[in-house]
């Protein structure tokens, strides 16, 4: 079994569906930092089968509505002299801005450098969707 | 909840009861236009027309004149500062200080919304690229409670182009929350409802729908046949408007089969979708409908600006 030594000071993100995982640490541009960081891939979970995880050596911001929107079932543990000092869910956002585009080429989202595209969470036949506060179009996200 | 200072961007902006308010007012300048002719002296529209229109333009200028107001602005992006680049907001902000209320005219969907983030003054949607047309809608609805004396329980067909026609995805937005309201959707597969629209109806509201393709099957039935041209300027392939301009011709042999009390409205312009025949029905109220789009944005302009509407008859 791979091990992985834990971190004393920083972030991990935890629970992540295995595969999203790159996508959260390409999301966070953690190939471009310069302090410690670690992605396990396909780690067993009895919750999950195998899951991702994601060691951050230092404290960062994180962008948790961008974490819900890949996925809204990771947890986000906050570590202090090797103890977690604080464990934050997230869930899917209700409202977005500025973390993708309108899908439709004509809203003035896409063509206005002032817009920082808006979008209110949709349900429609079971799937999630994005609608755009400008042009009402729905946009399906996905990294 | 008064008008007075709001904006039009969507003509679901407003409740049922304001809606009412605007066709209260529109019915009585229908009834005495002279007693209106001065309630917005001293008022100025700016009119931000970034694409070409006739009638919408028009009609706006021609209800703030009537009213007694004047009109500025401009009627072709490429001779203003627009074409310099400036953004949106900066030409609201700017034209907030020399009008008292806009309206905006946009190719890109979602314009005007954006303009009223940063506008210090009403601001109309009038019309943004294929996605709502708010002041149609009044005129069309309008219409609609002035023949059929309601806008509960009607069956009305759509027939053309509901995938780009932003009159037709703003009159069944509205339509959608009025009781008993029926679509009739009649279009070419490519053209159907926009795919937002049908979240719309299925998810927020409960309206009966029914897609053809074919128009004679239900013009028996309707109270309403709303008429829209196939859009040229929508099409980015020349080929696909060639295919599809002609879908639906309606002319006075199809109108045998449709009841008595129908009426016939188009948003107008239209190219050969309503064959002339059909004018002389007395069934075909689109130039009626027309006529009363002016009324209606009297009664717009004059609720959002506040002005006193209790007037006296002349």
């Amino acid at each position: 079994m791979l091990k992985v030594n834990s971190i004393f000071c920083g972030i991990v993100i935890d629970h992540i569906a295995a595969g999203n995982g790159i996508k959260i640490f390409d999301k966070l541009k953690l190939d471009e930092v310069k302090f410690p960081v670690v992605l396990l891939i396909n780690v067993p979970s009895r919750k999950l089968g195998r899951k991702d995880i994601i060691k951050i050596e230092n404290k960062i911001d994180v962008d948790l509505t961008m974490l819900g929107l890949i996925d809204p079932n990771l947890t986000v543990n906050i570590i202090e002299n090797d103890k977690i000092i604080n464990k934050m869910t997230v869930s899917i956002p209700e409202e977005v801005q500025g973390l993708f585009k309108c899908k439709n080429p004509r809203c003035v989202s896409n063509s206005d450098g002032y817009v920082s595209p808006k979008f209110r969470l949709a349900h429609s036949n079971g799937k999630i969707y994005y609608q755009c506060s400008y042009c009402e179009e729905l946009t399906s996200y996905s990294v | 909840m008064s008008l007075k200072g709001r904006h039009l961007i969507d003509p679901n902006d407003f409740s049922l009861e304001e809606l009412d308010e605007i066709y209260d007012l529109a019915d009585r300048v229908i009834e005495n236009k002279d007693a209106f002719s001065d309630i917005c002296k001293g008022k100025i529209l700016g009119t931000l027309f970034y694409e070409p229109s006739t009638r919408t333009r028009l009609s706006f200028e021609s209800a703030m004149l009537r009213l007694g107001g004047t009109v500025l602005g401009f009627s072709d992006a490429n001779t203003s500062s627009v074409a310099k680049g400036e953004s949106i907001a900066d030409t609201i902000r700017v034209l907030s200080t020399y009008a008292d209320i806009a309206v905006m005219r946009h190719p890109k969907e979602g314009a005007p919304r954006l303009a009223a983030e940063y506008s210090l003054i009403p601001v109309i949607n009038g019309g943004d690229g294929g996605h709502q047309h708010p002041t149609q809608t009044l005129t069309d609805l309008l219409t609609i409670r002035r023949y059929k004396g309601t806008l509960e329980n009607h069956t009305i067909a759509f027939c053309g182009d509901l995938m780009f026609g932003r009159t037709v995805h703003s009159l069944i937005s509205v339509m959608a929350r009025y009781k008993g309201s029926c679509f009739e959707l009649i279009s070419p597969s490519e053209l159907r409802l926009p795919e937002h629209l049908r979240f719309s109806l299925t998810e927020k509201h409960d309206v009966c729908f029914h897609e053809t393709e074919n128009l004679e099957e239900v013009i028996g039935r309707v109270d309403v046949l709303y008429m829209t041209r196939i859009q040229k300027e929508r099409f980015f392939n020349e080929a696909d408007y060639m295919r599809l301009k002609d879908s639906y011709i309606l002319d006075r042999n199809k109108l045998k089969n449709a009841r008595e009390d129908l009426i016939v409205m188009h948003p107008l312009p239209r190219v050969n979708e309503i064959g002339y025949d059909v004018d002389d029905d007395e069934r075909a109220v689109y130039f009626r409908q027309a006529e009363y789009g002016i009324y209606v944005r009297m009664a717009l302009i004059a609720l959002l600006l506040g002005v006193n509407a209790n007037v006296e008859s002349k």
